[in-house]
C-alpha cells in the first residue's frame, strides 16, 4: 500500500492536477522491477545510439547501495560537435522538420507522451534506481507529471501567432515568431525525466532542434527517452542526447558557435560560468538556478495544513529541490507550537529502500552531496542552531542523512543562507509581516516562497512583496504545466513551462513590406 | 461518366433518437420525420422529430451538468482536453462507417467525407490543446487594488447547423464550445441528421459527462426556434442562411438577448488578374464554384475574369466544366454528388432560367442529370452582368458565372458591391496588387492565389451580412466566454 499520507499530500498539493490529469490511474498497483534492466548506454545523435568518439565511458551509481550499475557513454568535445551538426542539419531551411506543419510537431509531442505513458512502470524503477527517490514518487508524480509537460507543450505549435502591426505610412507589417535555431540544454540529477521533458517541450514546440546534455549521476532515464524520441517518428537530428560531465561535455555545447541558445538548471555557481560563457557570443540563455526559499507561517494559518505542506516543502525529494522550503519562518504565536509538531512529523519520516513501499525518503544523489549535507549540518551546531531531531548519516552504505530539523535558526547562520539540498529544515522566528518580508527577501535567492495564512489581505500584500518568481500561498510546489517556474535575483534568468517559456525559444522576426497605399 | 443509380453499400443506421443527458429519447409528440438519400430520392429512415418540449427537455439537463459543482464544471481544463481527444479519436477509428453514412445522407463522395471526418478530427484536437492555455490578466491597478479577469463558460449554447458539411459543422461547434467548458444543445440540419446522433454517441464513448452534449434532431421552424427563443439558453450559434440568420438573432434578442454568432451565405468572389498562370486559375476557379456540388457558403460564385485573359479562361473552364463527373458518390471516379433536395433542386434550376432570361450565355450545363436524385450539370454562364439575379443571389448550387472586367480598381468595387462578404480571392503574382487587394476585399477571409486555404488555426467568418463573429483560431473561443472582471480592495 503506498503510503497514504505523502501520497495524499502530493497528489493533493504539489502535483495534484499534472497526477490526476495525466496518469489514467493511482490506483492500479503497478509491477515493481527493482533492479531494472539498463537497456540503453550510449550516446543519441541523428536518432541512432552511437559510442563516444573515445569510446570513453563513466560509471554510474546506484545512492541507495554505492554500487555501480551501469557504464554509460562519456560524450567529449568532438560527439557535441556530432550532436551539434545533426541539429544544424535537421534544422536547415528546406528539411523536414522545418517545413512540417505545426499540428504535426504537436503530433509527435503526444507520441512521445504516450509512449512514456506505455513505459510509466519501467521507467519510474529506472529513476528510482538511478536517483534514489521513492519509487512511488517516480511513479506518481515524476511520470505523470513528465507526460503532462510534454502534452501541454504539444497543444503549442499551431498556437504561436505573430502581430500585424498598425504601423505609419504606406506599408504592410507584421511579426513572425520563428523558431531559434540549434538550442544547447543542460539538465540536472534531481529529477532527471522532469526537466528533460520541461526542455524537450518548447524546444520541440518552437521549431527548435537540440543536444541536451543529461547529468552525469542521472543518465538512465534520459537514454531511454531517446529511444521512444525515435520511436515517436521524430526526424533524426531534432533531438539529440549525450551523457558526459560539466566541464568538457556541457563546456563544449555552451562554447559551440553553432549553438544559438543555451538553457541549464543547476547549481548559482555554475549558472555563473555558463551565463559569462555565453555571452561572449551573445548567446541567448535562460538559466534555472538555486533558491533559499523562504516558507512564512502566520498565527491565523491552518496550522494541521501548514505544518504538513511545510515539511513537505523542505523534505520532497530527499530535500534536493531548487525551490525547497528551506527558510521556515513562523509567527511568534504559533512558534513553540508549530516546531514540536513538525519534529513529530519528521520523527515519523521513513528514511529506507526506495523501492519499499512505506518508504518516504531515499539516498541524497552522491557521496559528495552527502558529506556537503553533513558538513553544514555541523555549521549549523556550531553557529549555535538547536538541533531537535536528525543530524547523522544513515548506515553505511548508500547515501542516507537522518531528516534533520533545527530550530531557532539566526538569519545569518550558514544554513539559513547556503542552499543545502538535503532533508535539513530551518524553522526561524519573526514577529511582524512587514519584517518577515524584509528577512525573506534579504538573499541573493529568489526562486520560490510561500505563505500560510488565512487573511485575504495578508496572502495578498504579502505575496506582492516577496522578490521571488514562484509564491504559493497555502500550497506548495504547484508545478502545474501551465504556470510559469523561474528565478528573480540570482536564482536565474526567464521562466520555464507556460506561455512564458515560448519566447526564450523564439526570435521575433518584423517585416515591413512597402505598399503603394495603406488604409485602415 | 459515373452512373447516377447508387451503389450505395448496406449501411446500418444506429440511431435515430434525441441524444440528452448521455440517453436515447423518443420524441415526446411522438413523431418522426423522414431521411432522404439524395442520390435516389428515397427514404434512408424515419428520425424523432425533436419539438419545443424536446428542447426544454435538453435545456434542463445541460443547464443541470452546467450547475457550479457539476462534474463537468470541475473538471481540470487538462481533463476536459483528453475528453476531446478522445472524441477526436473515436472519429478517426470509425471513419469507414462514419464517411459511408455521412455520403449515403449528404450526397458527397465517400473521398470528400473522409476528408470532412479528418478535418473534424483535427480541430477537436486543435481546440483541446486550448483548454490549458486560455488566459485571464492581472491589470495594474490603484496601490489598493488587485484587479484580474476571468474567463468563464458562458453557459448553455444552442448550435444550430446546416446540412452541406454535417459532421465538420459539427465539430466547429463542438470545439471551441467545449474547450471554453460549455454545455451543449446541438440541432442538426433535418436533411442530414444522421451522423451528428452518431457522433453524439461516440461523446457519450469518450467519457463526456451526461447533459454536457445533447443533440436534438428536428426541423428550423419549432425546433431551431425553440432554442432561439429559450429564456434559459445563454447563447446561439447558428450556420445557414442570411434570411434565418435573421430570425435567429431576431428571436433571440427579443427572449432574453443571448449572445448570437452568425455564419452564413455568400456570394464570393474571385478575381483573376491579367498575370495569372491560366492552368492553375482555370483549375482553382473550377474547384473554387463546384467542390461540395458547390454546397458552401464560401463558393466562388463571380469569378471576374481580367479581359486579357478572358477568352482562353472561359474556353479552358467550359472544357473543365463539362470533363466534371457526376454521379454516385459511392463511385470512387465521381466528383460531383447530388444537391441535397428536391427543393434545392428545383431553385438552382431557377436560378439557371433567370440566367438565361436576362441575357446571360448559357455555355454549357444547365440541366438535370440522370432520372432518379437531385443531380445537376457543371454549368457555366458567360456574359454576365453584375445586376443579374445570377449575379447576385447565392445560388447554392453548381452554376459557374463569369464576368469581365478591365481595372483592378474597378473590380474591386464591383466585387465589394453586395451584401454578403464571406470570402473573397485574387489570382495574381504581383506582391502589391496581391496585398491592395487583401486589404481592400470587404471579406472575412481573403486568399491569394488559393482557395477555401481554411484551416483549424485561422478564423472564418462574414463581413456585413455573411455573418458576424468568427469561427476556428483562438478568435473562434471569443465568442464562447465571458470576461469577468474581479476587483480586490486590500485593507
Amino acid at each position: 500500500m503506498f503510503s497514504k499520507l505523502l501520497c495524499r499530500q502530493v497528489v493533493n498539493h504539489g502535483f495534484r492536477l499534472t497526477t490526476r490529469a495525466a496518469s489514467a490511474s493511482t490506483q492500479k498497483k503497478p509491477v515493481v522491477e527493482r533492479k531494472p534492466d539498463v537497456k540503453y548506454q550510449k550516446l543519441f545523435i541523428n536518432n541512432e545510439f552511437v559510442d563516444s568518439s573515445n569510446r570513453s565511458t563513466f560509471e554510474v551509481i546506484n545512492p541507495a547501495t554505492g554500487d555501480v550499475i551501469a557504464e554509460v557513454a562519456d560524450g567529449s568535445e568532438k560527439d557535441v560537435d556530432k550532436a551539434v551538426k545533426a541539429a544544424k542539419d535537421a534544422f536547415r531551411l528546406g528539411s523536414e522538420w522545418r517545413r512540417m506543419d505545426p499540428a504535426a510537431r504537436g503530433a509527435l509531442l503526444y507520441k512521445l507522451a504516450d509512449l512514456i505513458e506505455r513505459d510509466r512502470a519501467y521507467i519510474a524503477a529506472l529513476e528510482t534506481y538511478n536517483n534514489g527517490k521513492p519509487f512511488k514518487d517516480s511513479y506518481n508524480v515524476d511520470i505523470p507529471h513528465s507526460i503532462a509537460v510534454l502534452r501541454y507543450y504539444a497543444g503549442w505549435p499551431d498556437k504561436m501567432n505573430g502581430k500585424v502591426l498598425p504601423i505609419s505610412g504606406d506599408f504592410f507589417a507584421y511579426t513572425r515568431r520563428e523558431p531559434i535555431g540549434i538550442v544547447g540544454q543542460i539538465i540536472p540529477w534531481n529529477f532527471p525525466l522532469i526537466l528533460l521533458c520541461w526542455k524537450i517541450g518548447p524546444s520541440v514546440a518552437t521549431g527548435c532542434t537540440t543536444v541536451i546534455k543529461l547529468d552525469e549521476h542521472t543518465p538512465l532515464t534520459g537514454l531511454y527517452t531517446a529511444k521512444l524520441i525515435a520511436e515517436a517518428g521524430f526526424p533524426p537530428g531534432v533531438i539529440n542526447i549525450l551523457s558526459g560531465d560539466g566541464p568538457h561535455c556541457g563546456g563544449s555545447i555552451v562554447r559551440h558557435p553553432d549553438v544559438a541558445k543555451v538553457a541549464f538548471t543547476g547549481s548559482t555557481q555554475v549558472g555563473k560560468i555558463i551565463g559569462a560563457e555565453a555571452a561572449k557570443m551573445v548567446k541567448r540563455t535562460t538559466l534555472e538556478l538555486g533558491g533559499k526559499s523562504p516558507n512564512i507561517v502566520f498565527a491565523d494559518c491552518d496550522l494541521d495544513t501548514a505544518v504538513e505542506m511545510s515539511h513537505f516543502a523542505l523534505f520532497f525529494n530527499q530535500g534536493q529541490c531548487c525551490c525547497a522550503g528551506s527558510r521556515t519562518y513562523v509567527e511568534e504565536k504559533i512558534y513553540d507550537e508549530f516546531v514540536q509538531r513538525s519534529v513529530e512529523r519528521t520523527k515519523q519520516r521513513k528514511v529506507g529502500d526506495p523501492f519499499d513501499e512505506s518508504t518516504e525518503q531515499g539516498p541524497q544523489i552522491s557521496h559528495e552531496q552527502m558529506d556537503k549535507i553533513l558538513d553544514l549540518i555541523d555549521s549549523g551546531k556550531r553557529a549555535g542552531a538547536k538541533l531537535l531531531v536528525g543530524g547523522e548519516r544513515v548506515g553505511d552504505k548508500g547515501f542516507f542523512v537522518q531528516p534533520t530539523v533545527f530550530c531557532d535558526v539566526n538569519d545569518d547562520h550558514r544554513i539559513a543562507r547556503e542552499e543545502i539540498f538535503g532533508p535539513v529544515m530551518q524553522i526561524l522566528k519573526f514577529k511582524t509581516t512587514d519584517e518577515v518580508i524584509e528577512r525573506a527577501n534579504d538573499t541573493d535567492y529568489g526562486l520560490a516562497a510561500s505563505v500560510f495564512t488565512k487573511d485575504l489581505d495578508k496572502a495578498i500584500v504579502v505575496s506582492n512583496g516577496l522578490r521571488a518568481g514562484s509564491v504559493w500561498v497555502n500550497t506548495y510546489d504547484n508545478f502545474d504545466p501551465v504556470a510559469p517556474f523561474g528565478g528573480f535575483k540570482q536564482s536565474g534568468l526567464g521562466r520555464e513551462k507556460s506561455e512564458y517559456s515560448l519566447d526564450s525559444y523564439t526570435e521575433t522576426k518584423c517585416v515591413t513590406m512597402k505598399i503603394s497605399q495603406r488604409n485602415s | 461518366m459515373s452512373s447516377t443509380n447508387s451503389k450505395a453499400p448496406n449501411v446500418e443506421i444506429k440511431y435515430t433518437q434525441i441524444f440528452i443527458n448521455n440517453e436515447w429519447h423518443k420524441a415526446t409528440a411522438g413523431k418522426t420525420f423522414q431521411v432522404i438519400n439524395p442520390s435516389t430520392g428515397e427514404e434512408i429512415c424515419q428520425v424523432e422529430e425533436g419539438t419545443r418540449v424536446d428542447v426544454d427537455k435538453a435545456v434542463q439537463a445541460a443547464r443541470k451538468a452546467f450547475d457550479i459543482d457539476s462534474p463537468w464544471r470541475k473538471l481540470e481544463p487538462v481533463a476536459r482536453g483528453n475528453l476531446m481527444r478522445k472524441l477526436a479519436s473515436l472519429l478517426r477509428r470509425d471513419i469507414e462507417y462514419l464517411s459511408k453514412l455521412e455520403t449515403l445522407n449528404n450526397g458527397k463522395s465517400v473521398q470528400d467525407s473522409k476528408g470532412d471526418i479528418f478535418f473534424s478530427a483535427d480541430c477537436l484536437d486543435y481546440y483541446a490543446g486550448w483548454v490549458d492555455k486560455m488566459v485571464g490578466e492581472t491589470i495594474p491597478g490603484a496601490q489598493d487594488q488587485m484587479i484580474y479577469t476571468r474567463h468563464e463558460p458562458i453557459g448553455v449554447c444552442g448550435q444550430i447547423i446546416p446540412w452541406n458539411y454535417p459532421i465538420l459543422m459539427m465539430s466547429w461547434k463542438l470545439g471551441p464550445a467545449l474547450a471554453c467548458g460549455n454545455v451543449i444543445i446541438l440541432k442538426p440540419a433535418e436533411q442530414t441528421p444522421l451522423t451528428a446522433l452518431y457522433v453524439a454517441s461516440l461523446c457519450k464513448e469518450a467519457g463526456f459527462p451526461p447533459g454536457v452534449v445533447n443533440v436534438i434532431p428536428g426541423d428550423g421552424p419549432e425546433c431551431g426556434n425553440a432554442i432561439s427563443v429559450h429564456q434559459d439558453i445563454d447563447k446561439v450559434a447558428f450556420t445557414g442562411s442570411v434570411e434565418v440568420g435573421k430570425k435567429v438573432q431576431e428571436a433571440a434578442a427579443k427572449s432574453n438577448l443571448k449572445r448570437v454568432s452568425l455564419e452564413l451565405g455568400g456570394k464570393s468572389p474571385l478575381i483573376i488578374c491579367e498575370d495569372a498562370d491560366l492552368d492553375h486559375a482555370v483549375k482553382l476557379a473550377h474547384r473554387a464554384i463546384f467542390g461540395n456540388a458547390a454546397q458552401r457558403c464560401t463558393a466562388a460564385s463571380r469569378t471576374f475574369v481580367h479581359s486579357k485573359i478572358y477568352d482562353e479562361f472561359v474556353a479552358r473552364s467550359i472544357e473543365l466544366a463539362k470533363k466534371r463527373v457526376v454521379g454516385d458518390p459511392f463511385d470512387s471516379s465521381t466528383e460531383q454528388g447530388p444537391q441535397i433536395t428536391a427543393e434545392q433542386f428545383e431553385r438552382i434550376l431557377g436560378y439557371i432560367e433567370s440566367g438565361k432570361k436576362d441575357g446571360a450565355k448559357l455555355e454549357c450545363g444547365g440541366e438535370r442529370v440522370g432520372k432518379k436524385g437531385y443531380f445537376i450539370k457543371p454549368t457555366v454562364f458567360t456574359n454576365v452582368k453584375d445586376d443579374m439575379k445570377i449575379a447576385r443571389e447565392e445560388i447554392f448550387g453548381p452554376v459557374m458565372s463569369i464576368l469581365k472586367f478591365d481595372s483592378y480598381e474597378e473590380v474591386i468595387k464591383r466585387a465589394n458591391n453586395t451584401t454578403f462578404g464571406l470570402a473573397a480571392s485574387v489570382v495574381t503574382k504581383d506582391l502589391t496588387r496581391a496585398l491592395t487587394f487583401a486589404q481592400r476585399l470587404q471579406a472575412g477571409s481573403v486568399w491569394v492565389n488559393d482557395y477555401d486555404a481554411v484551416c483549424n488555426q485561422a478564423p472564418f467568418g462574414g463581413y456585413k451580412q455573411s455573418g458576424h463573429g468568427r469561427e476556428l483560431g483562438r478568435y473562434g473561443l471569443e465568442e464562447y466566454y465571458e470576461v469577468k472582471t474581479v476587483v480586490i480592495k486590500l485593507i
